[in-house]
């Protein structure tokens, strides 16, 4: 089992004869992920580099393709109206990747996602990956490990790209794989947050415990810990990033930033701590930190 | 991005929000003709970003044209410090001058996303004049809110219990803040605000409601539809270091240590400079150059770290994904060759094509670079360097 993604997922990507979308759409079929076509307006019934057959609109890619995911790679000022046309188009899941979408267009999109009952993960994130499986964005697939017999896996989620990586990577070079991967994004207004996929880790077989990797800005990481506290067994393992930020800078990140004294680190740390879950205060103990939990088979007692 | 003042009042009256008369002036002459112009009591203001310019003697109070004359003198030919600015200071290059009204009460209301709901929220308070935050602690009943449909936006019904609860009683006051609401929620979605205040909404002795002083901000994404902000854009209240790495696509934010850090992606950026002071060490900057950083982006970001004449080391923490090492490795030679490295660079590279650059970087022999085994063996040997 895995959450989300796995190896029967189809799916299409908007925007695959850019730049960045016929890269990375080469770049997941390497991986083994079921691309199957792509939408351009105005280039139906041609094929892509990857031949790939390429079509006007979401509508005629699902109907075709039987593909029920998408893999956004829209231009920001047009991104939030691709996600919204793959949602009524039916998808059943979205992966927002473009950065630099404006706040109110999301603000717009996730509403329009939410009343057709679309998830939506993103935007301004790295994807999503179930190890061996699927992998849907641009994260490079070869530093995840596919969870094998008998072995133990961790759920990811994170706010950060490179910093999920860096997580990733401290997991499997102690031999932890991963069930899925969620990369959620670095903006205010997203989709899949983390409770609904603490929840689902928390349901999955084969998710043996959970990183979380949360950075400055917002409320999310709190209402995560408050949770947590109720709701999670499995052992919890969390990076807040931004400890040494200073107020009102936005850190790279559009959600990035500590106003009106909301959003520390403080803050989301001890709200972590207090529902018990190990905050590493080092970004390079996360891997150490998850492994010695699941060596010692602690759960979070609730 | 951030507006001043006499931007925010010109915006909010375009939207039918009643302000007081007001003149912008660029010198002396123009701040005495102003006044000629709008006579009687006059408030003159600094325009500057930073906050604190009543106690510094940047807003100020004049009833005849030598006081407005003086205090234009005075606001044209010092640096502003308050507690907001850095011992430096900043410079007023405009004053508003405005005509000053009698307050009878003082309003706060304003419009601003609320990330957890997803939507914006509009704020009124009878507690104007004073910062929201402190009323938010206090007393956070006197803060009404009303949360906006992302579909529907304002709707009547929220316009009148908004207004309500500002306990106006005449007819017209009441018509007069719904007009004012409703003028402040569409400038708040035509130009993409991420917050638009009014503190303080006043009412005069005499019934008239007016919007004293306004803060905005707009989502640095969406300002790209918007001719007018950009127009309105001040790169002289903006660090010329950050704009410097703007133009070449690197995201820099200056701060007080001296340990220079560059990575890529905005989390590692941060968890860099958590780890440095984890290690005792303190962070010059943060600085992401991104995923599909070049290798004359990479030297324009080393040539930004080490202007800095605080640095006196440099870690370079690179995760590569998309981005690969042995390009970050050949822009690290390059720009070694074109700049020379007069302070330590710890490197620490992982991820796609690191054996190559490895060896690239060995090749290269480079004077003052140390490459580090992992990330705790950097944060170790760029804080040892530096102490």
């Amino acid at each position: 089992m895995s959450i989300l993604v796995n190896s029967e997922t189809r799916i299409i990507c908007q925007g695959i004869t850019g730049k960045a979308g016929a890269f990375h759409t080469a770049q997941c079929l390497e991986y083994g992920t079921q691309m199957v076509g792509g939408v351009t307006p105005g280039k139906a019934g041609t094929r892509s580099e990857h031949d790939l057959p390429i079509f006007n609109n979401c509508h005629d890619a699902f109907a075709a393709t039987g593909a029920d995911v998408s893999m956004v790679f829209v231009p920001p000022p047009f991104a939030a109206d691709a996600a919204m046309e793959a949602a009524d188009a039916g998808a059943a899941l979205v992966v927002l990747i473009t950065e630099g979408i404006p706040t109110l267009d999301m603000v717009k999109a996730r509403k329009f996602l939410d009343d057709k009952g679309t998830k939506l993960i993103g935007p301004n994130c790295p994807g999503v990956i179930t190890p061996g499986e699927c992998k849907i964005g641009i994260m490079p697939g070869y530093i995840h490990k596919p969870r094998e017999e008998g072995q133990k896996a961790v759920g990811i989620i994170s706010r950060s790209g490179t910093l999920t990586y860096e997580a990733v990577w401290q997991c499997t070079s102690r031999g932890i794989s991963q069930s899925t991967c969620v990369g959620i994004g670095g903006d205010p207004v997203k989709g899949l947050n983390y409770i609904e996929l603490l929840e689902m880790f928390e349901a999955d077989d084969e998710t043996d415990g959970i990183v979380m990797i949360g950075e400055i800005g917002g409320t999310d990481e709190e209402h995560a810990a408050h949770y947590i506290e109720r709701h999670v067994s499995k052992p919890v393992v969390a990076f807040i990033a931004g400890q040494t930020a200073p107020p009102g800078k936005r850190m790279g990140h559009a959600g990035a930033i500590i106003s009106g004294g909301e959003g520390t680190a403080a803050s989301k740390i001890e709200a972590l701590q207090s529902a018990g879950v190990v905050v590493s205060t080092s970004p390079a103990d996360i891997g150490e930190e998850m492994f010695k939990l699941l060596e010692s088979g602690v759960t979070i007692a609730n | 991005m951030k507006i001043h003042e006499y931007q925010a009042r010109e915006l909010l009256a375009d939207a039918g929000v009643p302000v007081p008369a007001s003149s912008v002036v660029e010198n002396v002459d123009q701040a005495v003709q102003a006044y000629d112009k709008i006579g009687g009591m006059v408030v003159v203001k600094a325009q500057v970003f930073a906050g604190g310019r009543g106690k510094a003697g940047f807003v100020k109070l004049c009833n005849t044209a030598d006081e407005v004359k003086t205090a234009a003198e005075f606001m044209f030919n010092n640096r502003m410090i308050s507690n907001q600015t850095g011992p430096e200071g900043v410079e007023a290059k405009k004053l508003l001058v405005a005509k000053a009204v009698d307050i009878e009460s003082e309003y706060y209301m304003a419009v601003v996303l609320d990330r957890t709901k997803r939507c914006p929220v509009v704020m009124v308070s009878r507690e104007g004049g004073v910062e929201i935050e402190v009323v938010a602690d206090e007393n956070p009943d006197a803060i009404v809110k009303q949360w906006l449909d992302p579909h529907l936006g304002l709707m009547g019904f929220q316009v009148t219990k908004l207004v309500a609860a500002l306990g106006l009683t005449e007819k017209d006051q009441i018509k007069a803040a719904g007009k004012v609401l409703r003028g402040l929620v569409k400038v708040f979605y035509q130009y993409d605000c991420a917050l638009a205040e009014i503190n303080p909404l006043i009412r005069t002795p005499e019934g008239e409601i007016l919007a004293i002083d306004a803060k905005m901000n707009f989502d640095d994404n969406a300002v790209f539809r918007h001719k007018r902000l950009q127009e309105m854009f001040d790169p002289s209240e903006e660090n010329p270091k950050e704009l410097r790495a703007q133009e070449h696509n690197l995201t820099y934010i200056d701060l007080d240590g001296n340990i220079g850090c560059l990575v890529n992606g905005a989390g590692l950026a941060m968890g860099t400079m958590d780890l440095i002071k984890l290690h005792g060490g303190e962070p010059a900057n943060f600085l992401d150059v991104g995923g599909s950083v070049t290798k004359e982006g990479a030297i324009e970001a080393f040539r930004i770290i080490l202007d800095d004449p605080e640095v006196t080391g440099v870690l370079v923490n690179i995760f590569g994904g998309i981005a690969k090492c042995d390009t970050i490795a050949e822009a690290l030679i390059a720009a070694a060759n074109e700049i020379g490295f007069k302070v330590p660079v710890v490197v620490r590279l992982e991820g796609t094509n690191v054996e190559r650059a490895r060896e690239l970087l060995k090749e290269a022999n480079i004077d003052q670079l140390i490459p580090a085994d992992d990330l705790t063996d950097a944060a170790k040997k760029v804080c040892a360097k530096v102490a």
